[in-house]
């Protein structure tokens, strides 16, 4: 099974880029030279600049683009009061975030002193709401969670990604990395055999990406509808054949702060629009 | 997404066999879809038979739609739009959709132009018929093909 | 998408004669009535089957929509600016039910 679908990767593979026009592929695409000597690629390009004008000019437009619909409703929750303190997550939101709105979106998954670990922008919500707030958690993939992340992250919008991966941070970036590389489920693959080898590629009908996560939460035309950075983890894994993890599960944080790290200088983007 | 989460936990062999009926399910179940007839049939119900003109019409279509989920579909009429010179309606069809109607659309002068744009669901590679009423009772109409690519991703 | 919420872009304001694009979007699955759900169960249909857009109480634009039209439907067009005045725009949704959005607009 794993020969066919090398032969057909490998076919497609040949077969692609005669009809790609895409920034990345017409030279127009920001290209970013890392500046981490650890960093594996020469080039950093955002998923953006490997889809065709049809998804771009959606995501130009906040008015055309249908994840402003969920940030729209996150707009809502943020200054919206919930919970026994009487409080909204406007009020109390910076003191749980430990780093200011503006910059939050650029720099989680980030070492949280507070709890000890690298965690997720999603847990720190609910931290705060948990904690600050008397809030009940909201669901990780609810529409009131990438609400709230997507208008959070979206305070972010334009500026760098810059999450930070040294000091306490060291040990769930290494983590991430050994997961990156790991080949998992029946197809043996890991996440590197498309997003490293084969970036700019087709596989099928598909232009792989080099995987950037800049823009989550975004909106995909796959889902109809806005979705989290583990819920494209979970597709990536059912698609290879592996069992997916849960939301929220430590090994995804790592591979979230990871995956991250490789596109840091990248422009935040969040509410994205993919196919 | 069901069907493959199972897969991971099964044998290969078995995957295989899987894949084979689910392979002929989809063989049996194909949807019947509407084709050029049935947009034709569609028109000659709209114009009760009379002739179609063509130009004045400009479509805004990907030549090729990376997901057939939300396919941009525009289009802009060259019209005065004034009192007695304007477009009165317009109607979006595709021929290889379970049904040929998309959109139709009702203009009046006071919007001052004629155009319109929305995303449409393709179910794969077709051709798209804009057809334009004027208020004098003509008609024209155009025409264009998208081929919509099936991913390799899905997730 | 439990939520339906409307979401319009309208210059707030505009030379007389001007033609300024008006750009709505409402969120909604558009249930086509073909699809499943995850207990096979057949998922009625339900989409936006209209949207009427009017200015100062005269209906100028209506778009009549099928299934084939994508979830959270987006529709753009065109508005020849000759007074100020305000936009009502409704979206009607099968079995009746309407959202509504307004907008002002000034024309110098």
């Amino acid at each position: 099974m794993r020969l066919a679908v090398m032969i057909t990767m490998a076919l497609s593979l040949a077969a692609g880029a005669a009809f790609a026009k895409t920034p990345y592929h017409d030279g127009t695409a920001e290209v970013i030279k890392p500046t981490d000597k650890n960093h594996p690629l020469g080039e950093v390009v955002s998923g953006y600049d490997f889809r065709k004008a049809m998804i771009r000019d959606v995501q130009d437009d906040d008015f055309a683009n249908p994840a402003m619909l969920v940030a729209d409703h996150g707009e809502e929750l943020w200054d919206a009061v919930d919970g026994s303190a009487g409080k909204s997550l406007s009020q109390v939101f910076e003191g749980c975030a430990e780093v200011p709105l503006n910059v939050v979106g650029s720099v989680y998954p980030r070492y949280h002193n507070a709890a000890g670990k690298v965690i997720s922008l999603e847990q720190v919500i609910n931290m705060c709401r948990e904690t600050a707030m008397g809030a009940k958690p909201y669901k990780w993939e609810s529409r009131d969670m990438l609400g709230i992340t997507a208008y959070i992250r979206m305070q972010s919008r334009g500026s760098r990604v810059n999450v930070a991966v040294d000091g306490p941070a060291a040990a769930a970036f290494e983590r991430g990395k050994e997961l990156y590389y790991t080949r998992v489920g029946q197809l043996d693959m890991s996440c590197a055999h498309c997003h490293e080898d084969n970036y700019g590629n087709y596989i099928r009908a598909d232009m792989l990406s080099q995987g950037n996560i800049n823009g989550f939460p975004l909106y995909r035309l796959k889902w109809n509808g806005v979705g989290s950075t583990h819920r494209r983890f979970r597709g990536c894994m059912k698609n290879i054949r592996a069992t997916p993890l849960p939301y929220g599960h430590e090994d995804y944080v790592a591979l979230e702060l990871y995956t991250a790290w490789r596109g840091n200088g990248l422009k935040v983007e969040t509410p994205a629009y993919r196919n | 997404m069901k069907q493959t989460t199972k897969l991971s936990t099964i044998s290969r062999r078995h995957a295989l066999a899987m894949l084979g009926a689910a392979g002929a399910a989809v063989l049996t179940g194909v949807p019947a879809y509407a084709d050029g007839a049935a947009v034709a049939a569609k028109i000659k119900g709209l114009t009760g038979g009379k002739s179609v003109g063509e130009g004045a019409i400009t479509l805004d279509l990907p030549e090729i739609a990376e997901n057939g989920n939300a396919v941009k579909v525009a289009f802009s009429i060259d019209s005065p739009m004034t009192a007695d010179n304007y477009v009165k309606a317009v109607h979006v069809m595709a021929d290889g959709n379970p049904t040929p109607d998309v959109a139709s659309f009702n203009f009046t002068p006071a919007m001052g132009a004629c155009s319109a744009s929305t995303r449409m669901r393709l179910a794969k590679t077709q051709n798209i018929v804009v057809l334009a009423e004027m208020n004098d009772g003509s008609f024209k109409q155009a025409q264009a093909t998208v081929k919509v690519t099936i991913g390799g991703c899905g997730g | 998408m439990a939520k339906i919420k409307p979401r319009v872009k309208v210059p707030k304001s505009a030379a007389a004669g001007d033609i300024v694009e008006i750009k709505a979007l409402i969120s909604h699955p558009m249930h086509t009535g073909r699809a499943k759900d995850k207990k096979g169960n057949k998922i009625p249909r339900k989409i936006i089957n209209k949207f009427v857009a009017s200015f100062e109480g005269q209906d100028v634009f209506t778009a009549n929509f099928e299934p084939a039209v994508s979830a959270n439907p987006y529709i753009a067009f065109p508005f020849k600016a000759s007074k100020s005045g305000a936009f009502t725009f409704t979206w009607v949704e099968d079995g009746g039910a309407e959202y509504t959005a307004s907008k002002k607009m000034t024309v110098a």
